[in-house]
């Protein structure tokens, strides 16, 4: 064990798979000579070299189609867009190739990729770059969806990534990159996908997050217990495809509430998938109905105060808690 | 293609024009390291990419527009907007997220509209406002309304398919675009040479575009041939093509660690100075004396502290002003 940065348990795995599986390669914008946007991929072009590690011209839809070309001459290629809001423009590649080749070739292809991209809003970078689309991506069949809440996750999640055979897509919210968790340093530290995780027990309320929003659950689970004396259970999905419902469902089962939290837009957003899949299997122990709290339905304003009215808080969460045991 | 240089000696520029172009750069260079000074303090947050180094570009290719023409550019776009005549006081304003903003707050560093002055945004996604671009052009011929669109941006679109979208179209459709790359060598660290193939005007002409390529770190040259880009493309002949060869100072955003270049290659290029190259020229040729000089310098000062304090005492925008602008509204007008 060792205490990192999810930015360093995201290059260690990186580093790991790299070193194991020699057809793993990364390429992506501004990963090499920059060091990476955020920093994840600092120090691996000095370590793996040019021929690993490729820094691409700004062209998403190319180099998705590249990496997906390349995983069909059997490379396990990485392909870093820098950031969601430029994968717009690689997603005719990402929903149209990757995610359906397999399937539309009746199982002749098969596309091994990983696509990593930071997400989030409330860094006040305005519309067009502060955008969350973990939902939207689990939407397409054919795609994996990962979205780590803390360091050791992000190692064991984007390991087991690259021990996949579909494409996954592997997303990291920019406020979780310099959190810091104590990570395993086992090369086989692998987390499944696919399996939810408990981040705090409770008996009266069950609040389920993803990526960033794990963390105004927490958050909001705290406050609810010292000034409520509500005890909440908190539940990190960790990836939206597969999605681990039986977990969510015992919880709920158990608590008889549910509260879901994303950054992502209340409207179509993915926590109307999981309420309804709450409401299809555990109506009878609902003794409310489902709660969400998500991004107010308006592109993120630049200016610090709209956007913090339009994110989800955690107070937003507690009032939403709350609304359930009023009468 | 043809390369051009322009001898300042031969210039038909008059002391009056000169001297605007050495003010606005003045301006520009100053209010951008403001804006680096108001970031570390917090006061300017989010992106914030300066554009110091590149005055040249911004002040000589406005300067050939007339004021029904349009303009579109990328996200390091406060150069191109005080050059084309945006309040600094309102552009300052913007930076602090205020409800007097040229976006009311809501777009910041990246994305100033001035519609009035017929600035049509600076566009955060790389390339994005190319095929934007010829959508204007068309409007502008289907409603014969004359006018031209510059549209600037940098090295790193030449990558994006919507860069190559966007000049075959606006051939094929002869539309009155400008198409203006502002060559700073870099698209983030990357150097342009390892994310293109060949040389950028090439691939215009490559379209069937008349293209040329400029020094951009010398304001008439920029001027002269945006004015020519602007004859050409006013006289129903379509798209032009102008590369100007640049550099920026600071790093790519506030947060680049600028791993990628050495500091003797950013000195280097400080021996281009555009301000200065302009300044020694004026002096040479009898245009500009010390006193002017420091007049200019003193109402650049006055009017950046002027921006900062407008900026400062301006009001947020309310909250209830959250939903505003979502659909155009019948009641809006
Ligand atoms: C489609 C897209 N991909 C990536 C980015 C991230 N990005 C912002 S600026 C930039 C470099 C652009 O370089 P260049 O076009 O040369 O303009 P400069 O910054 O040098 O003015 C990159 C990669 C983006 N904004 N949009
Ligand atoms: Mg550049």
């Amino acid at each position: 064990m060792a205490e990192m940065r999810m930015r360093d348990a995201l290059r260690e795995a990186l580093r790991e798979e790299m070193l194991r599986d020699e057809t793993i390669f990364l390429m992506g914008e501004d990963i090499g000579l920059y060091g990476g946007s955020y920093a994840v991929t600092k120090g691996l072009l000095e370590e793996f070299g040019e021929a690993r590690v490729i820094d691409t011209p700004i062209a998403e839809s190319g180099i998705v189609g590249a990496g997906i070309g390349a995983a069909m001459g059997g490379l396990h290629p990485m392909v870093e867009l820098m950031t969601i809001n430029f994968s717009f423009l690689a997603l005719d590649q990402i929903v149209n190739s990757a995610a359906k080749l397999h399937h539309m070739s009746n199982g002749q292809i098969h596309v091994p990729m990983v696509i990593r991209m930071a997400s989030g809003g409330g860094s006040q970078l305005a519309a067009t770059h502060s955008h969350s689309l973990e939902g939207m991506y689990a939407h397409f069949p054919g795609l994996k969806v990962v979205c780590p809440s803390n360091a050791a996750d992000a190692k064991g999640l984007l390991k087991r990534a690259f021990r996949d055979q579909n494409t996954v897509i592997f997303i990291e919210h920019t406020a979780n990159y310099a959190i810091k968790g104590e990570v395993p340093d086992d090369p086989d530290f692998l987390i499944e996908f696919g399996v939810a995780n408990i981040l705090r027990e409770g008996t009266d309320v069950t609040i389920v997050g993803y990526g960033g929003s794990v963390h105004q659950a927490t958050r909001a689970a705290a406050l609810l217990e010292e000034q409520e004396e509500i005890s909440a259970e908190v539940i990190d999905l960790r990836t939206l495809q597969p999605l681990d419902m039986d977990t969510v469902i015992a919880s709920v089962k158990k608590t008889n509430r549910c509260v879901i939290v994303e950054d992502a837009w209340r409207f179509g957003g993915f926590g109307g998938e999981l309420a309804s899949q709450v409401m299809e299997r555990a109506f009878d122990w609902l003794d409310a109905p489902v709660a969400r709290v998500a991004c107010k339905d308006v592109p993120l304003p630049y200016n610090r105060n709209l956007e913090f009215a339009a994110l989800p808080s955690e107070e937003d969460v507690v009032d939403a808690v709350l609304g359930m045991f009023k009468e | 293609m043809t390369t051009e240089t322009t001898s300042p000696a031969g210039t038909s520029l008059g002391a009056e024009q000169l001297g605007k172009f050495l003010y606005e750069m003045m301006l520009i260079r100053h209010f951008e390291e403001k804006c680096g000074e108001l970031y570390t303090k917090g006061k300017i947050r989010g992106f914030l990419h300066l554009y110091t180094g590149q005055e040249a570009c911004a002040v000589g290719s406005m300067a050939a527009l007339e004021e029904r023409d349009k303009v579109v550019t990328h996200y390091r776009d406060h150069g191109h907007a005080l050059a084309r005549g945006l309040d600094p006081n309102r552009v300052m304003a913007e930076l602090f997220g205020k409800a007097t903003g040229v976006s009311g707050g809501r777009g910041g560093s990246m994305h100033l509209y001035d519609v009035s002055k017929g600035f049509l945004g600076g566009y955060a996604i790389v390339a994005a406002h190319l095929p934007l671009a010829v959508g204007l052009g068309m409007a502008s011929n289907m409603k014969s309304e004359g006018y031209v669109t510059l549209c600037v941006f940098g090295d790193g679109s030449v990558g994006e398919g919507e860069f190559h979208e966007a000049l075959n179209l606006s051939v094929l459709w002869n539309t009155p675009t400008i198409f203006f790359c502002e060559n700073n060598l870099y698209g983030m660290g990357v150097p342009f040479h390892a994310s293109l193939s060949t040389e950028i005007p090439k691939l215009a002409a490559a379209y069937n575009m008349p293209a040329v390529s400029v020094d951009g770190m010398d304001v008439i040259a920029v001027h002269e041939a945006t004015n020519k880009a602007v004859d050409h493309a006013r006289s129903g002949k379509g798209p032009y093509f102008i590369e100007a060869m640049t550099y920026r100072y600071r790093g790519h955003s506030m947060s680049d660690p600028e791993l990628y270049r050495l500091k003797d290659e950013v000195e280097e290029h400080r021996q281009r100075d555009a301000i200065e190259r302009l300044k020694t020229q004026m002096m040479e040729a009898g245009q500009l004396d010390e006193a002017r000089y420091q007049e200019f310098a003193e109402r650049v000062d006055q009017v950046v502290d002027e921006s900062v304090e407008f900026a400062e005492r301006s009001p947020q925008p309310g909250i209830e002003t959250l939903y505003d602008h979502l659909y155009k509204e019948p009641s809006d007008g």
